[in-house]
Order: structure tokens, then C-alpha cells, then sequence
């Protein structure tokens, strides 16, 4: 475990070499998640940005936080981001296009009054406040630390949040939970649309691909008996993209039958 | 270096998230940042734990992520629902109240 001991609230030199190389970065990546147009590459730096608050929180002793940082949000969370994603539709961009008028302006000056505040807020908890540093709280180890005001202090709060993560994970099942409008085609179902459909002449099937003895493979159609290929023996898609074999080359010569 | 430096890093991290809220009109992109918002609170939770000398802020740091996880699938499995009647993730085609 990382025991950086503080003095006088300055963290020692590799620390700082740490959040000096990791905060411009996480600052950069997310901007960049504001102002890239895809979806997936606000996705990839949200994540890069998770990770390096990971790093962080390890670096300032917060060893199971870490973990459980990489672990929850850039493990489970930005896996289902993702999986939802590709769900909706990967290529989907976003326009960055302003639809309400004025509103760029007024966000910018309003988020600069916001970190007015929050920095107002910090000089209040902070300036004269002795940075004390975890190393007497973590003396049998972050997680038994934690553990053991998870489960004394902290008890009734944790018994109320695994509540909250079985009904959250209900509502999402619920919520994700579509009745199909229609059955499925059930094989009985299929066999009566096929002889009562408008013709006989699919009702045994349809012919298989290949011509035999010289080629079976599934993009070579059959030879009808007038030696024209059948466009039913192969799949649609084969001929729809091209990569259909003529079988003229694979038919046999005729050869005059020796009579005796 | 000076310890509020992260905290520092932590009201950027939350302003741009707030920003990102507001600009972007892809509802998985507007969610994105609300987690981005949490992350960041969840970076001042632990540095002023480590000010402090006490885990408590650690144990707010870790229900903050069991709630941001219920945040997800619930709010995910919303989106999903929105996408299949209305074909869209943007936050301005769910307009039906405004008519």
C-alpha cells in the first residue's frame, strides 16, 4: 500500500509527479467527450477519465476505492454504456449544432459562476484545515478500515442500499421488458403457410444447391432438368451480393450412348 | 504539491460533466456526464477523507458508486424504452408534453 505521509498538507514529490501527468490528461479527455460527435468516443474517454481517477484514488491511499473504481464504472458501467450503445445504434451521431438560441453563452458564464462557488465553498472547508492524511486510520489495512465502519457506523445505510440495488435492478428488468405483438412462427405454423400458400410447387421444400458429382457447394444453384441454374437453390443474399458460380462449367459433356 | 490541488481537478471534473449535461442532446452522451458529475464528487469525497484522517468520506465515496450503479440500469433500461417508440435517443424528440 502506498503510505505517502503528508507534511503540513503537501503530498511528496512522486504524488505530485502522478496528478501533474494524470489530471491534464483527465481534464483533456473530458472536454473531449463534450466535443466529439460520436457516442462511442465520449464513451472510450469517460472511460479513460475513470481510470485515471482510479489511479488517483490509489495514490491517496484509497486502495479499495480504486478497485472497486475500475471494477464498477469502467468494468460494469461503461460496459453496459457501451452494450446500450450498440444497442441504439453505434453509428448515431450527434449533431453539436445549438438548438436552443443563446444557450452556449449562457452556460459558459453560468458553469464559471459554478466553479465560483465551488471554490468559494472550498476555501471554506479547507484554508486553516490541517491535512491530517490516512496513515493512523489505515493502520489495519484500508479495507478492514472500511469494513469496519461499513458494518458498525455505517450499517443501516449499507442494509437500505442493497434494498436499493435489488429494486433498481427490477426496475431496469421491467423497464427493459417488451411483449412481443405477435407469436413466434411455430413449426406447424410454418408447414400450413407453405401448402396453403399460392402454389404447390415449394410444398416438399426447396430444391438443394449444387450440382452433383462435380461441385455441391451452397453458391453453385441446381440445374433444373431443361439445364437452366434455379435461383431457389440458393440463398437470396448469395445472389443479391454477387457471389453466385455460374454451374454451365460443371455439367457434364452429353456423350452419345454406344449401342451395341 | 498542495493537497487541494485534487479538489481542484475534482470542481473542473463536476463543471465540465454540468456543461455536458446542458450541450449535448444524445440522452446516453447527457447521462455519460451525469456519471462524469459523480466521479468527481466521488474524487472530493475521498480527498477530503485523506484531510480529514477518517474513512468516512471513503464510505460516502463507495455508496455514492452503489447509487451511481442503480443510476445506470435503471436509467439505461429508460432510454432503451424511449428508443423503441420513438427510434431515437435525442433528448429533443421526447417532446410529447410540450404539445
Amino acid at each position: 500500500m502506498l503510505n505517502l505521509a503528508l507534511e503540513a498538507g503537501r503530498t511528496h514529490t512522486p504524488e505530485a509527479v502522478l496528478f501533474w501527468f494524470l489530471a491534464p490528461l483527465a481534464v483533456a479527455a473530458a472536454l473531449g467527450m463534450l466535443l466529439v460527435k460520436k457516442a462511442v468516443h465520449s464513451a472510450l474517454l469517460l472511460a479513460w477519465v475513470m481510470i485515471s481517477l482510479a489511479i488517483i484514488y490509489i495514490a491517496q491511499d484509497a486502495l479499495f476505492l480504486g478497485i472497486v473504481q475500475i471494477v464498477v464504472y469502467t468494468g460494469a458501467v461503461m460496459m453496459l454504456f457501451l452494450f446500450i450503445l450498440m444497442l441504439v445504434g453505434v453509428d448515431s451521431s450527434d449533431s453539436l449544432k445549438e438548438t436552443i438560441k443563446g444557450q452556449r453563452p449562457a452556460i459558459i458564464f453560468v458553469s464559471i459562476g459554478l466553479i465560483g462557488l465551488f471554490l468559494s465553498l472550498l476555501g471554506r472547508a479547507t484554508i486553516g484545515v490541517p491535512a491530517v492524511g490516512l496513515t493512523n486510520a489505515n493502520t489495519n489495512g484500508n479495507v478492514q478500515g472500511l469494513a469496519s465502519e461499513l458494518f458498525t457506523k455505517y450499517v443501516w445505510a449499507f442494509e437500505v442500499v442493497s434494498a436499493l440495488l435489488i429494486t433498481a435492478a427490477l426496475g431496469a428488468m421491467v423497464l427493459a421488458h417488451s411483449q412481443k405483438t405477435k407469436s413466434k412462427f411455430q413449426q406447424r405454423d410454418l408447414s400450413i403457410a407453405r401448402f396453403r400458400g399460392k402454389s404447390l410447387a415449394t410444398a416438399a421444400g426447396l430444391p438443394s444447391s449444387g450440382v452433383f458429382a462435380r461441385h455441391n457447394a451452397v453458391d453453385v444453384p441446381a440445374l433444373l432438368p431443361d439445364g437452366s441454374p434455379s435461383k431457389l437453390s440458393i440463398s437470396q443474399t448469395l445472389d443479391a451480393r454477387g457471389d453466385m458460380i455460374e454451374s454451365k462449367i460443371f455439367e457434364l459433356e452429353a456423350r452419345e450412348v454406344e449401342e451395341d | 504539491m498542495d493537497i487541494s490541488n485534487y479538489l481542484y481537478l475534482s470542481i473542473i471534473l463536476f463543471t465540465i460533466g454540468a456543461v455536458g449535461v446542458v450541450i449535448r442532446r444524445n440522452a446516453i452522451v447527457v447521462f455519460m456526464c451525469v456519471e462524469l458529475m459523480l466521479n468527481a464528487a466521488n474524487l472530493a469525497f475521498v480527498t477530503f477523507s485523506r484531510i480529514n484522517g477518517n474513512l468516512d468520506g471513503q464510505v460516502a465515496s463507495f455508496f455514492t458508486m452503489v447509487v451511481a450503479a442503480c443510476a445506470v440500469g435503471v436509467c439505461l433500461a429508460i432510454i432503451v424504452t424511449i428508443y423503441r417508440s420513438r427510434r431515437s435517443a435525442s433528448v429533443d424528440d421526447a417532446s410529447l408534453l410540450k404539445r
